[in-house]
């Protein structure tokens, strides 16, 4: 099953990052809303600061991956 | 606490209401090229957890804990003679935090470690952007202090962008050096010998811990409405990495300290994926994949679905779901056997699921929110987070960010 997900996942990303179209500036009204930045909103801070305290695993979100404070 | 909270409340009035003022006018001929105040944020938060797997007491006991954690965000801009703009920041935050299992390292004390402590943590960064030669750089400097740690991280940034700025690659480094003071479980300080009570040399003095982060991403435009992120980081631990005020106890009925590796490795690699679908909703999808040296395996996947009400206002439900598994060194409460090198029984470290979920609303508009002209942005969100092996938390956040 896991297997498939990966299989589903990655072949979809394949197929849409194969089939980039060249977008002008003009064009970029929907993504340069605010809310389509490709990473964590300002208050997502403080949440993702606690979950590295309360998760074995971290990092790969622009955040912290360990380090800087005394836990994790 | 009732202190700092007002201190707070004051301090973040008088930077809002300073705003409410019109500007004076510059007419001189030169004005885009000084330095000037770009933006302000506020993020202010309340964070509560309890549970029963304290760490400090070995596995059992009282997790409660609070966090009241506010920081404010000057950036400044600044464009140069060859047209390159420059940005620099300068970010304070101020923890208070209350921790009832900390309490518990010294019980005999009225209040040890940490049971209520405040946490600072200023930053200083700058970055530059040159549209011409499709680059940008930056670097930056910070510390935390708090009781018993003390931090200094340093950054580099480098990305470069394609032409028409559909594709950007990047690479940052991070590096932290940190220094603990070691605080032993009050019992654990000494030993009993037949002269009488001797000091246990290794609870005494300072630790270090160093970490090298290096994170690589790619930003691509699929298309006008589709965007994704990938995001490698490489991550390598070193120094004290336990925590020498986390009892494990063995299934012999007798403790000591938690011991774990002095260094660990760690590989995250994530996938954002934002999708605007209509004009009312937009998808904002993340997924990532964790293991270390530890044994620790993790997947998390991340949906928010923000609503767009109006233009100017957006209500975003999330979902956020998490597995990991256990690291090879983690076993509960009187479950490690002494003759084990390296043991925990910290369930941060444990097979766990977890689950968090909440509510993120935002309100923007250039003309001003509540009659402040240059208060642009207001973003409340509330968030419960709830793991497998019973520990629940909340969180409340607020950002008002004036432009």
């Amino acid at each position: 099953m896991k297997k498939v997900l990966y299989k589903l996942i990655s072949g979809s990303f394949a197929i849409s990052l194969l089939s980039c179209q060249p977008v002008k500036e003009y064009q970029k009204m929907y993504l340069n809303d605010a809310e389509m930045t490709l990473s964590a909103r300002k208050t997502q801070q403080s949440e993702m600061n606690f979950m590295l305290y309360r998760e074995g695993a971290s990092g790969a979100n622009g955040g912290k991956t360990g380090g800087g404070c005394g836990c994790n | 606490m009732r202190k700092l909270f007002l201190g707070a409340t004051a301090y973040f009035l008088t930077i809002v209401c300073s705003f409410a003022q019109s500007p004076a006018q510059d007419t001189t001929a030169y004005q885009s090229r000084k330095l000037k105040l770009d933006q302000i944020d506020l993020v202010s938060s309340y964070y509560k957890q309890d549970g029963n797997n304290s760490a400090v007491l070995g596995g059992i006991g009282t997790e409660m804990l609070t966090d009241f954690a506010n920081t404010i965000t000057l950036s400044f801009l600044k464009t140069d003679s060859r047209n390159r703009q420059h940005t620099f920041g300068l970010d304070m935050g101020i923890d208070h935090y209350t921790s009832a299992s900390s309490d518990s390292i010294d019980p005999a004390t009225v209040s040890s470690a940490s049971y209520s402590d405040n946490r600072y943590y200023p930053t200083l960064s700058w970055g530059m952007r040159d549209e011409a030669r499709k680059y940008a750089v930056g670097a930056g400097a910070s510390i935390s202090t708090e009781y018993d740690y003390f931090s200094r991280g340093a950054f580099v940034s480098i990305s470069k962008f394609s032409e028409d700025k559909n594709r950007e690659l990047g690479l940052k480094l991070h590096v932290f050096l940190d220094t603990w003071t070691v605080i032993y479980p009050v019992e654990l300080r000494g030993f009993d010998t037949p002269a009488g009570r001797v000091e246990n040399p290794d609870a005494h003095g300072k630790k270090p811990r160093n970490s090298y982060n290096a994170s690589l991403s790619w930003l691509q435009v699929v298309n006008k409405r589709f965007q994704v992120a990938f995001l490698a980081d490489v991550v390598y631990q070193s120094g004290q990495l336990g925590t020498l005020y986390q009892r494990v106890y063995f299934t012999d009925g007798t403790h000591s300290v938690e011991r774990l590796p002095d260094s660990r490795f760690k590989l995250p690699l994530g996938i954002r994926a934002n999708y605007f679908l209509g004009d009312k909703f937009i998808f904002r999808g993340y997924y990532r994949f964790y293991t270390d040296d530890w044994g620790i395996t993790a997947n998390t996947f991340d949906l928010e679905i923000p609503y767009k009400v109006t233009p100017f206002v957006s209500i975003s439900p999330f979902y956020r779901f998490s597995t990991q598994t256990a690291s090879d060194y983690f076993a509960p409460y009187r479950q490690h056997q002494k003759t084990e090198e390296f043991y925990t029984s910290d369930y941060d470290l444990s097979d766990f699921t977890s689950h968090f979920g909440g509510v993120n609303l935002r309100f923007n508009s250039a003309n001003g929110i509540l009659g402040i002209r240059k208060l642009n942005t207001v973003e409340l969100r509330y968030g419960h987070y709830n793991r497998s092996t019973g520990l629940n938390a909340n969180i409340i956040t607020l950002v008002a960010s004036l432009k």
